[in-house]
């Protein structure tokens, strides 16, 4: 196979669908939900009837056994362009689902499968990331002991998704010199959820979570004996989280051409002069470069790839180029970009967690 | 065609056999022409003549084969960027003759870099004086005498002007005006052959870097060409909308070229981010992806940045080229990957610089060379603004009268 940069047209199709379906039933909401700190439930479980995440789920568990991601990172970036937290919320049932998809036992498949292919929506919860200066995914702090038959988990977490009706979360912790994961009922004895509030992805509601002498049988841990690795599921969430970056540049690039293409000054349209023009031509070579960059790593992960450091590359060029496109969109907005009516305003504050993000999505 | 990133088993092998070339061939005598700026550099153009050419067309025109294309200019400017540009092929005036000559003008002027005679170049002349970017305002004139065009101007930076004007064979694609009251309409592009009495080699730059090559300065003072040299119709179009295959064609080339020279730049920008990279592990220093980025070093954070960016600008190439592969239009994604890759490598170049402290910035490695080279990729083929310019005007769907 060649190089090419071209979706299949199969991949064009879901892509314009979910398109559709973030103008349609996102974009319209996101700044209400943004404003009342709720998801937009409506939106979710549309999006949920449209099987993003079913279709990548194995077939003899109920899903479409069509995992790609390619198609996942295609996916993610539309549905952010509609709107960052609710491309989170609609994609959560990924956190637990294809972790246990890629790395679970067949037990762990068995059991936990099925409910996110299911037409009620189950969101799911990933608690990789810790408060606090140091704090480092790949390393958590959090403690998993061996006690006989069960693992005992101590330690803190934060900005987990928890949407309502979820019933599972999936947390990291340091076993014994290893991290591994765990699969906790998200109402298990020792687990305190309070709630947190960010800068940005105000509809998506997160928590911190404080784990003391939380019990879990040995079969818990993500992959049974053989354990998982934790890095591998990183990379699916940087590769996730990209794509989304990239959604969100690209809204932002977008309206701000718009605007720029109608307001004037000095006699003539704003885009007409270079010193706009000029940021928006730089906004869409580095849009299209972090999106190929994306692709990449998605396609290596498609091959079976761990593709950690085309993962990496793809993250770390998006958490700079989300963070000008939305702050260049909200500069050529002027003051109205500082204005909460408009979306630049909304792309600033999602675009600079990026830094911050890890795994909040998966491919 | 779906998403894929694999090469061929084509392309492996072509980019393995340029790369042996390159680090073989070119790397030995980097430093020494670098230093003797406008010596011939002989071991090079002989062996590449004699032995090189035959692995493949280094400079292919439009057609099947763009991203080797864009490979092969990878790995021998990751070899040395200055040598590559004094390499005997047809060149960017190659380009030109086959993205708009006819059959025959296509036969009697490239099928001299398949034959048997000395090496031979091919150059394009542009740029004056006082037109750079700005192309249409071009005062070299071509004006019809009998069967003969008749060449009176000044063109400055050509590359390769040297070889092409004087070694046997070879040819200059010189940009002139038929009509200076018709703007961009009355601007042509002629076949000068190596040789043709009145064109003159007056000199050869000094330059900060690719030095290797050879920038020439040529007059044309009453040069005389066969009136079948002319690129495309001799037709001149008024207006905006002015301009025919001439024109046009000339630049379409740039369409072709530019991701060549992405390319080119990409491979400079490699050279010295391998260069770190191995410096660091002779010292012991790795280089972690898996690490939270508050928790990254400061050289962890560059060295990642510089690593995506260059990825950045090669997927930016091989997009453009693979676009032209399939016969689509990439204006818009050729100039976007120029714009990216002068200025990424530019960067890489200098963070490399910086990052080797004083080993960085002397003689003993090539790196400050490479810093040096590195700078023309944002400056030639449209430099960064002109790409940016025409960037915007897609993007914005603006043409030049609305955004100037």
């Amino acid at each position: 196979m060649p190089i090419d940069f071209t979706p299949t047209d199969e991949q064009a199709l879901v892509v314009e669908t979910v398109r559709q379906f973030a103008e349609n039933e996102i974009r319209p909401r996101a700044r209400a939900a943004d404003e009342a700190h709720k998801p937009a439930d409506e939106a979710i479980q549309a999006a949920h009837a449209l099987g993003l995440v079913a279709n990548g789920l194995p077939s003899e568990h109920g899903g479409g056994g069509e995992r790609s991601a390619v198609l996942g990172a295609l996916v993610a970036e539309e549905l952010a362009w509609g709107d960052l937290a609710t491309a989170l919320a609609i994609l959560s049932p990924a956190l637990v689902a294809y972790p246990v998809a890629d790395q679970g036992s067949s037990a762990q498949q068995k059991s936990f499968l099925p409910r996110y292919t299911r037409d009620a929506f189950v969101p799911g919860a990933l608690a990789l990331l810790e408060p606090g200066f140091g704090a480092d995914a790949f390393r958590p702090r959090t403690q998993a002991r061996r006690e006989g038959a069960s693992f005992v988990l101590d330690g803190r977490k934060c900005m987990v998704p928890w949407l309502a009706g979820g019933d599972t979360v999936l947390v990291s912790a340091d076993a014994g010199g290893t991290p591994q994961l765990f699969l906790v009922p998200r109402d298990a004895q020792g687990l305190v959820a309070t709630p947190d509030f960010y800068m940005g992805i105000q509809a998506l509601p997160t928590v911190e979570l404080a784990l003391s002498g939380v019990r879990v049988p040995a079969e818990a841990r993500l992959g049974g004996e053989r354990g998982a690795d934790l890095a591998r599921l990183i990379a699916r969430g940087r590769v996730a989280l990209a794509a989304l970056g990239v959604g969100v540049a690209r809204a932002a690039f977008e309206v701000a051409r718009d605007y720029a293409k109608e307001r004037e000054a000095f006699g003539s349209k704003i885009a007409q002069k270079q010193a706009i023009a000029f940021l928006l031509a730089q906004m869409a070579i580095e849009i299209d470069g972090a999106r190929l960059l994306t692709w990449e790593a998605a396609w290596q992960l498609d091959q079976g790839e761990t593709a950690l450091r085309e993962a990496t590359l793809a993250i770390d060029q998006v958490r700079r180029i989300a963070l000008d496109v939305a702050d260049g969109a909200v500069q050529v907005f002027g003051g109205h970009g500082y204005i909460r009516e408009y979306l630049p305003e909304l792309a600033l504050r999602n675009a600079r967690g990026f830094a911050s993000f890890e795994a909040l999505a998966l491919v | 065609m779906p998403i894929s990133f694999e090469l061929t088993e084509a392309a492996r092998v072509a980019r393995e056999h340029f790369h042996r070339m390159a680090a073989e061939q070119m790397r030995p005598i980097s430093r020494q022409y670098d230093d003797h700026e406008h010596d011939l550099p002989r071991e090079w153009v002989d062996w590449y003549w004699q032995v090189g050419r035959k692995g493949g067309p280094l400079v292919a025109g439009p057609g099947d084969g763009m991203v080797q294309v864009c490979m092969q200019a990878e790995e021998l400017c990751w070899g040395d960027a200055g040598l590559y540009l004094r390499t005997p092929f047809a060149g960017l005036g190659g380009s030109a003759v086959a993205a708009t000559g006819t059959k025959e003008q296509k036969e009697r002027f490239l099928s001299v870099f398949q034959g048997d005679g000395g090496p031979a170049w091919g150059a394009m002349a542009i740029t004056e004086p006082s037109a750079g970017s700005d192309s249409a305002a071009i005062q070299t004139t071509a004006t019809l005498d009998g069967e003969e065009w008749v060449l009176n101007g000044i063109k400055i930076f050509c590359t390769g002007g040297e070889g092409a004007s004087t070694a046997p064979g070879g040819f200059v694609v010189v940009w002139a005006t038929v009509d200076k009251s018709a703007g961009r309409g009355g601007i042509k592009a002629f076949v000068v052959p190596a040789g043709t009495p009145g064109m003159t080699l007056v000199g050869l730059e000094k330059k900060l870097g690719i030095r290797a090559s050879d920038t020439a300065t040529l007059r044309f003072d009453g040069c005389r060409i066969p009136k079948a040299n002319l690129l495309g119709s001799a037709e001149v179009k008024r207006g905006q909308k002015g301009g025919d295959k001439g024109f046009k064609g000339a630049m379409a080339t740039f369409d072709a070229s530019r991701p060549i020279v992405a390319a080119m730049a990409v491979g400079v920008g490699r050279a010295a981010l391998d260069c770190l990279k191995e410096e660091l592990a002779r010292a012991g220093v790795q280089l972690r992806y898996d690490v939270a980025p508050a928790q990254q070093s400061a050289l962890e954070r560059d060295l990642i940045q510089m690593e995506a960016e260059l990825q950045a600008a090669r997927l930016l190439t091989w997009r453009a080229a693979a676009m032209m592969n399939r016969g689509r239009p990439n204006n818009l994604e050729a100039s976007m990957a120029k714009a990216k890759a002068g200025l990424a490598v530019t960067k890489i170049t200098q963070k490399a610089v910086e990052w080797l402290g004083p080993r960085g910035y002397s003689k003993q490695l090539l790196v400050e060379k490479w810093m040096r080279d590195a700078k023309i990729n944002d400056i030639y083929e449209g430099t960064q603004q002109i790409n940016l310019l025409i960037v915007a005007r897609r993007i914005l769907d603006y043409s030049s009268s609305m955004l100037r």
